[in-house]
């Protein structure tokens, strides 16, 4: 038996045939849609390189059944920049060198991206670490990630009210 | 992972019909079904998904004052939904000590409660488990069980339930909706998950096809609000299962303890409300030595189950902190590390907590 399953992935609507109902948000991505910048660390929902936003909140996609998300709108780590013009958040964690492998940046850029959404962590160092702990980071380049949640915040922040302004 | 048959059913009808074929299991988020589909450790034949289902995730406050949760509301859209982090801070905070913002995101009311311990020996298919494996063992009793139960095991099992959010649902009275294929009934969540005994491949009260289709806190639970927290002792500052965890809520007129609730995280199959140290509260005055006589009373009964003595000791004084930190009064925003042991830069402490 096969299932469709309808998406909009970076604002382009997919609809992908599922020959099999185990395959994760994850695992669509990677293997069946050709976009690999989502990362698969521990598969298991622990380390957080599988973050991406899914109908506007961060999410592990390794934990998330495909078939059970039909409809949703999913957005990754490779429909962040505009041409060449890079996301806040990309832009700052580049600034700031948050990051050294490289292996875990997309789900902190995209896990940043939520907890900016969310807004309860705001310019307070503290709450921006403690809203990140779901993104390990095995080189260790917190301290750069966590200046680079802060700056981009800021920038986000200002961005908003110029437009409102 | 094994196959499974993937069914989207259109109401709670059709979903119980469905869940009542053996083999069966209700997918909510998934974020611990999916985990332990992947290990093999859960081998559904059936998934019923839950999440198309209308009306399972609205938050409502009833006429007499309750609050009604649905079985499919996000544990981050409780958390901090306004009216109910109002009324119910300790419930949000010990939401906020769980998991991380992804997993919350995703986890469902329902699922909390319907969680599994995080024993690895149960998650280990190679290993002797009689909550796994009915009549296979423990391989748990002779191994690495610093994390294990000091409450209400038996020799057939040690493990404990993993969940920050049932522990102060316990103490305050919450109620769980049980809809099954014979009707609807209801259950005070203090009755809900077993004790292992005999028996402990049986975790709730549930019988097959039975789903969860809410929770409800009395109107009177929001009435400890001014003096309520959660206190999570864990081996890293974030993002981690409690060692052991308590909840504590206070009513405190003219310098003296009203009421008093207690409930402990960690320490058992289920969560456990400490009823003896409420009775010992009652009438006393909110110090360290009242604290201290209710921490002793809550675990008298405790033992070891293995090479986690230490676990009596440190339960006693995370109950005694919750309990120090709720007569000091809640605090209008949660501190940066909700639940958290560890002193914050953003969250002054009240005087005499290190006990």
């Amino acid at each position: 038996m096969s299932y469709l399953v309808t998406l909009t992935i970076n604002r382009v609507p997919r609809t992908v045939e599922l020959d099999d109902p185990r395959v994760t948000l994850l695992d669509l991505l990677r293997e069946r849609l050709d976009l690999p910048g989502t990362k698969k660390g521990c598969d298991r929902g622990q380390c957080g390189a599988c973050t991406i936003l899914l109908d506007g909140r961060r999410v592990n996609a390794c934990l998330a059944l495909a078939i059970s998300h039909d409809g949703a709108d999913i957005l990754t780590i490779e429909g962040l920049a505009e041409g060449q013009a890079l996301h806040p958040v990309q832009a700052a964690f580049i600034a700031h060198d948050a990051f050294q492998c490289g292996f875990c940046t997309p789900g902190q850029i995209m896990s940043a991206i939520g907890l900016i959404g969310e807004g309860q962590a705001g310019d307070d160092a503290e709450r921006v670490r403690e809203g990140m702990s779901g993104n390990l980071c095995r080189c260790g380049a917190y301290r750069g990630i966590t200046e680079a949640v802060l700056e981009a915040t800021r920038i986000m922040a200002d961005t908003t009210q110029e437009k409102a302004a | 992972m094994n196959r499974f048959e993937y069914v989207r059913p259109r109401s709670v009808a059709e979903a119980v019909a469905a869940a009542a074929i053996p083999g069966s299991a209700y997918l909510a988020a998934g974020t611990n079904l999916l985990d332990l589909m992947k290990i093999g450790v859960a081998r559904p034949e059936r998934l019923i998904d839950l999440n198309h289902l209308p009306d399972l995730d609205i938050i409502e406050q009833l006429p007499d004052g309750t609050v009604r949760i649905g079985a499919q509301v996000r544990n981050a859209d409780l958390a901090h939904d306004p009216d109910f982090r109002q009324r119910f801070p300790v419930v949000a905070e010990a939401l906020l000590s769980g998991a991380s913002a992804q997993l919350r995101n995703m986890a469902t009311v329902g699922g909390n409660l319907l969680q599994r311990t995080r024993c690895a020996w149960f998650q280990d298919t190679a290993s002797a488990c009689n909550r796994r494996a009915p009549g296979s063992g423990c391989d748990a009793r002779g191994g690495e069980n610093r994390m294990h139960a000091v409450l209400g095991w038996s020799e057939h099992c040690i493990a404990t339930h993993p969940s920050d959010f049932c522990v102060p649902l316990v103490a305050l009275d919450a109620v769980v909706e049980i809809e099954g294929p014979a009707g609807r009934r209801e259950i005070p969540l203090a009755d809900f998950h077993l004790l292992p005994g005999d028996t402990p491949e049986r975790e709730s009260v549930l019988a097959p096809g039975d789903l969860v289709v809410a929770l409800r806190l009395p109107a009177e639970a929001a009435g400890f609000a001014a003096h309520a927290r959660y206190a999570k002792l864990r081996e890293r500052t974030s993002y981690a299962f409690a060692v052991v965890s308590a909840a504590a809520a206070l009513r405190i007129a003219d310098g003296r303890i009203t009421e008093a609730r207690l409930a402990l995280g960690g320490v058992a199959a289920k969560p456990w409300r400490a009823r003896a140290a409420e009775a010992a509260l009652a009438g006393a005055t909110p110090d360290a030595a009242a604290f201290r006589r209710a921490a002793e009373a809550a675990l008298a009964e405790a033992r070891p189950s293995g090479d986690n003595g230490f676990k009596i000791e440190l339960a006693r004084r995370i109950a005694i902190r919750a309990l120090t930190l709720a007569a000091a009064g809640t605090p209008d925003r949660l501190p940066a590390l909700p639940a958290s042991a560890f002193a914050s830069s953003s969250t002054p402490r009240p005087r005499g907590l290190h006990v």
